[in-house]
């Protein structure tokens, strides 16, 4: 008895073909079956850009910057997305808040840019969880086709939600 | 000498007739192109080109211009004039055997004349067509010997020595067909088809030997060792581009749609359909015979799906097993259904 | 001149020019073309002389699977005009006495055929239906038969040595391994 992976493993059959097998033809009409038979079947796929899919609950997509209930970026630029990003995608410079910016940041410390790199990202999450500020979130959308790798290097004003106002 | 006894009416004639008669395949083979990539989606649960017009029906025209639009590329090294002779043969070749092919009833016009829906029928019409079909060859191995390239000339080779020993088998298999019909015009053999007098009932095995030598003649699935791209690339069209290319792939689509008239014609009744005979008195003798070729040309498009169908079902034979299936099985069977014709017909004149 | 004679000087001049390539082109692929453009005129000449059997049946055969077979070896050897080998004064002089010898065995047969006979007295519309298969089977079934079936045999002597051939071939690689 030869050495089998599991009991469902069959050893390849290496038998001469019977006579009937000669003939392919009831071979044949078995395929055909088959495959005259998925004409009626439903079709696997859509008409993509009318008709779209809809995401699992849990697909993870593109990052935004969240803001505060006052509108204010909560990102603090503290490093720690760029640090526990396994991809290296995430890149970030640190500036200090002034006086009159205090509209604008919630926390002392801000993000002067803000850059990730959707080309090394693998959407992991991981960033998301590091956030202690609840700053970066993933979305359920995905990066749209670019003509130069240019266009895959999200900044901060890409990144950000919008203004609420 | 029926051929060379010639008025201008009548050259005329053949020449619309031509005429029609090219624009039809090429028209039948452009839409071939289109259903051949309809029925792959539709059997692989997708939904296939549906963008250019309504269903996708520009579709054809659409990869017509990409076609055209593309770079010329002739290696160098090689003969230019057989590399650009190669595509333009298996066209001609496609094309040419349409001629014998009697494509309906002829028609009949109310002042008595009659115009035959055949360009030739001449009386060798069955070895006509095996003529054309052993010239047909010539394309492709002129091509792939042009190009060069040791992928295209092993396919070459392939084909070559597929083509011939599949013609025997074809040829024995009709050589049974004739026996019993004792003519060689297809004209004369549609006509003894009429109602379902057909010859696929007298010749069953006769059929199914020439539906397989088919296939293998026309280069298609599960016999297109030729272009088999996971070993040889693309085989003889590995070294061309844009409307060269173009050519060798749609002449295998114009070949399809000939070769399936021609089964129509030989097997299945050709312009003839059961009941369809006494409908003649009631209508004018030019939409009768139109009628007829809509007849015939919904024969042949069953076929072409036939084809397709085998084509996205069957997994491409090895070369091994193509010779063997050729030489050890549809030979000798072809031989012994060629010998039990001949016994039958022998006790019955008896 | 009349159609048919037009018909057949074009034919005759197509046929003889393709011939006298097949023998000037230095190389073996075009040579081969030369030769099946030869045999397609030949079938227009059958074709004149009202023998469509014979005209189709030397396009199936010759066009189409002899020169196929020939095209083939040709490929696969892949001559060149430089690997032509040399060829010795002796066998250019037998080539030219057996050469001049074939001719002058066509000149005769030619001169005894036709003499006194001009090409515009050739008549193509007085025809006999020889070539045509109904004919061309029933002499070849009883007038002929003896001739046919021994030619018959002779093919399947050939088919057998071919065989023989290949499988003897086929031992010895068995041996040698």
């Amino acid at each position: 008895m030869a050495y089998t992976i599991s009991n469902r493993a069959k050893p390849v059959d290496r038998k001469p073909m019977t006579f009937a097998e000669k003939l392919y033809l009831p071979a044949i009409a078995k395929g055909l079956t088959i495959t005259l038979g998925h004409i009626f079947k439903k079709k696997a796929t859509i008409n993509y850009p009318e008709v779209q899919r809809e995401f699992s609950s849990t697909f993870r997509g593109l990052h935004i910057l969240n803001r505060d209930e006052e509108g204010r970026e909560r990102c603090t630029a503290c490093g720690l997305c760029a640090l526990s990003c396994p991809a290296e995608a995430i890149t970030m410079e640190a500036a200090e808040r002034t006086k009159d910016e205090e509209h604008l940041y919630r926390e002392e410390k801000y993000a002067a840019s803000y850059e990730i790199n959707m080309l090394r990202c693998i959407f992991c999450g991981l960033c998301e969880e590091a956030c202690p500020k609840d700053a970066i979130y993933l979305t359920q959308t995905f990066a749209p086709a670019n003509y130069d790798r240019k266009g895959f290097i999200y900044k901060k004003e890409d990144l950000l939600i919008p203004q609420k106002n | 000498m029926l051929i060379l006894s010639v008025s201008l009416s009548f050259i005329i004639q053949k020449l619309i007739l031509i005429a029609c008669i090219f624009g039809g395949s090429l028209g039948v083979a452009l839409y071939s192109t289109w259903a051949e990539r309809k029925v792959a989606a539709v059997m692989q649960d997708r939904r296939g080109p549906n963008r250019a017009g309504p269903f996708g029906l520009f579709q054809p025209l659409a990869d017509g211009v990409k076609m055209f639009m593309k770079e010329e590329i002739i290696p160098m090294f090689s003969s230019k004039f057989l590399f650009i002779l190669g595509p333009c043969l298996s066209m001609i070749v496609a094309l040419m055997t349409s001629a014998v092919v009697p494509w309906g009833p002829d028609m009949k016009f109310r002042d008595g004349s009659s115009v035959p829906l055949q360009v030739a029928d001449v009386n060798v019409g069955i070895l006509f067509i095996f003529g054309v079909l052993s010239v047909g060859v010539y394309g492709i191995m002129l091509g792939s010997w042009a190009s060069n390239n040791k992928y295209s000339l092993l396919s070459g080779l392939r084909a070559a020595s597929q083509a011939i020993s599949y013609e025997l088998a074809l040829g024995i298999s009709i050589i049974a067909m004739v026996m019993m019909t004792g003519s060689l015009s297809l004209r004369e053999i549609v006509d003894q088809q009429t109602g379902l007098n057909w010859n696929v009932f007298k010749q069953p095995i006769a059929f199914l030997i020439f539906l397989v030598c088919s296939f293998a003649e026309l280069n298609r699935a599960p016999f297109d060792l030729a272009e088999c791209e996971s070993e040889l690339i693309g085989g003889f069209h590995t070294e061309y581009s844009s409307m060269k290319l173009g050519f060798y792939l749609f002449s295998e689509y114009i070949s399809m749609f000939v070769t399936s008239a021609i089964i129509s014609t030989l097997f299945f009744g050709g312009y003839h359909l059961p009941g369809l005979d006494s409908l003649a008195p009631h209508m004018p003798g030019w939409a009768f015979s139109l009628l007829g070729v809509g007849v015939l040309l919904g024969k042949s498009i069953c076929f072409i799906l036939f084809f397709m169908f085998i084509r996205w079902t069957i997994p491409r034979f090895r070369y091994d097993q193509l010779m063997n299936l050729g030489w050890k099985s549809l030979i000798p069977l072809a031989l012994v259904n060629m010998l039990i014709t001949g016994a039958v017909i022998l006790l019955k004149s008896h | 001149m009349d159609l048919y004679q037009l018909a057949f000087w074009i034919l005759a001049i197509l046929t003889l020019s393709f011939a006298i390539g097949v023998i000037m082109s230095r190389n073996p692929i075009n040579s081969i073309l030369f030769l099946i453009l030869t045999f397609f005129s030949i079938s227009g000449n059958y074709v004149l002389m009202n023998a469509q059997f014979l005209a189709i049946v030397n396009i199936i055969v010759y066009a189409g699977a002899i020169m196929v077979l020939f095209l083939f070896v040709v490929m696969l050897m892949n001559l060149n005009s430089d690997t032509e080998p040399q060829k010795n004064f002796l066998i250019q002089f037998a080539a030219v006495i057996s050469g001049g010898a074939l001719l002058l065995i066509l000149v005769a047969t030619l001169k005894s055929t036709i003499t006194g006979l001009e090409v515009s007295q050739i008549d193509y519309k007085q025809q006999s239906n020889i070539g045509l298969i109904k004919e061309l089977g029933n002499t070849l079934f009883t007038k002929f038969v003896f001739p046919f079936e021994i030619a018959s045999v002779l093919f399947l002597s050939a088919m057998v040595g071919a065989v023989v051939l290949g499988k003897r071939d086929q031992e010895l690689n068995v041996i040698t391994d």
